[in-house]
């Protein structure tokens, strides 16, 4: 077993295929879309791949310490050109393969006529347990 | 096994137990315990006295904890002062209890964990549970918090004020994990009501029974529902006579408060058998006398969309106007009148703006509806 990330992008991947921003679908294709992304975790729940999942506002800020006794620095909110992070899903799987497949079927959530969105998602491995057996 | 009654008992055990000369943060302790071993125990010996029960229990957890740590004379001492129980009315315990939980040098997060506890009777796992915060987090937050007030005095009065916010911040946070912490805060503030005569406690009171009244219209699938989408047939017309009765009770005392003031505008809503015949001119006089009690923005911006109903959408952008754009919300507001005022285009790219401000993912979801309908 192996735990995965999904991350989602509001900004900063590549663009997808069916690029039409979602206030412009209609509301049946919202619902659909949304039906899509629940079912996906539901069905994870049940197979016992699901760990964790959030979703993140779409703003945020740059903030550095800058030296003791003064408040931090910050720079933003975020420049329109920053890697801008949506939210993620945490998995555990078996194998590599089946965290592609699920990252996969995640990208294909239908969004504007009921197609595929085709999204880029990154999938990113956590570092594992050091184990037992070395020898 | 009635887990009603039996936390309902938990603030005038502890306060039994705190009179008997148990420090705050163990006496806690030991009531969390006896309420443990209650629901072991009373499913199959119900007890005769469900108060005098746990009493006992309580406190002979406090002797066993304290045994380890103390020394005898000292416990002695404890155990020769020990007034008779009842012999000091349950509701002044109580009472204090919710002071010392909402004590002003309490933050608000470690103040709710502490009322839930000690007040309501919630495990630690519960609460956390509740605040999706995992459980040594939640533990942590209510022991730190037991330090804090452990030297305050528990016969002095408190502070109402502080209590109800704290009461008003549990009822905000809806409904999440296994306890309904909406319906949590309403027992509490009854109980709190049954102990203390004060307007503004009857007035956050019928608050709180106004808007939970409406709860089973105010999301369809998950979906929000606006008030004036909501199903009218849906809403709870006990809880909204209750509310309406509490508040009526609070306003003949004419001594007005923020939350008699709040209540009295979703008495206004509650009103109405259909949105259009919503008393929006009335609707707007209560916010301006919640204004005269706290100036704040975001009053200003609902007393905005309030004008746009009674006045018209123009009048409601010229209030809308004089406020910060940055605020909360202002961009929703915005986009509603615009839409009202029939400028479905900058209405769709308000809501569109509004949707990506958005603080939840349900009210973003209904913002980028809205945003949708009017772009198709």
């Amino acid at each position: 077993m192996a735990k995965y990330l999904l991350l989602k992008h509001y900004r900063g991947a590549p663009e997808p295929v069916n690029n039409v921003m979602m206030d412009r679908w209609t509301q049946d294709e919202i619902t659909a879309h949304i039906q899509y992304m629940r079912d996906f975790a539901d069905k994870l729940k049940g197979t016992g791949e699901f760990v964790d999942e959030a979703a993140l506002a779409q703003e945020g800020t740059w903030v550095r310490f800058d030296g003791e006794g003064r408040p931090p620095v910050t720079d933003g909110p975020f420049a329109e050109t920053k890697d801008l992070i949506a939210g993620w899903m945490i998995i555990d799987t078996d194998t590599y393969e089946r965290a592609l497949e699920l990252a996969g079927e995640l990208s294909a959530a239908p969004g504007k006529d009921g197609k595929p969105i085709h999204e880029w998602l990154e999938l990113r491995p956590f570092y594992g347990n050091a184990p037992t057996i070395t020898e | 096994m009635d887990e009603a009654l039996l936390r309902s008992l938990t603030p005038a055990v502890l306060g039994i137990l705190v009179r008997r000369g148990a420090p705050f943060a163990a006496a806690e302790d030991a009531v969390q315990d006896a309420l443990v071993e209650a629901v072991r125990v009373w499913p199959e010996n119900p007890p005769r006295d469900p108060k005098g029960w746990l009493v006992t229990a309580a406190w002979r957890k406090f002797l066993d904890a304290t045994r380890a740590e103390t020394a005898r004379r000292r416990r002695e001492d404890v155990v020769d002062s020990e007034p008779e129980p009842g012999s000091v009315p349950d509701a002044d315990d109580t009472l204090q209890l919710y002071f010392l939980c909402a004590h002003p040098s309490l933050t608000p997060s470690s103040a709710v964990a502490l009322t839930l506890r000690a007040v309501g009777g919630l495990t630690t796992r519960q609460i956390a549970q509740a605040y999706l915060v995992p459980e040594a987090t939640m533990a942590q937050r209510i022991s730190r918090a037991k330090k804090t007030v452990g030297d305050v005095r528990f016969d002095r009065p408190g502070d109402v004020a502080t209590v109800l916010r704290v009461l008003y911040l549990v009822f905000n946070e809806g409904y999440s994990g296994d306890v309904d912490l909406a319906a949590e805060a309403i027992r509490l503030t009854r109980q709190l009501a049954a102990v203390i005569d004060h307007p503004e406690v009857a007035g956050l009171l019928a608050l709180m029974l106004l808007h939970h009244a409406r709860r089973a219209s105010r999301t369809v699938e998950g979906r929000l529902v606006p008030l004036a989408e909501q199903d009218r047939g849906r809403w709870d017309t006990a809880l909204i006579a209750e509310g309406v009765e509490v508040l009526q009770a609070a306003l003949a005392r004419d001594r007005l408060g923020e939350f008699q003031a709040q209540a009295a505008i979703a008495a206004l809503h509650a009103d109405a058998p259909v949105a259009e015949e919503t008393d929006w001119v009335q609707i707007v006089e209560w916010y301006d006398e919640l204004l005269a009690f706290t100036d704040s923005p975001v009053v200003r911006l609902n007393r905005a969309v309030a004008v746009g109903e009674a006045d018209g959408p123009r009048a409601g952008l010229k209030a809308l106007a004089e406020l910060d754009e940055e605020l909360p919300r202002y961009s929703a507001v915005s986009a509603y009148l615009h839409e009202r005022d029939g400028d479905r285009r900058t209405a769709a790219r308000h809501y569109a703006e509004a949707a990506g401000k958005a603080s939840n993912l349900a009210e973003r979801e209904y913002l980028t509806r809205q945003a949708a309908r009017l772009n198709n």
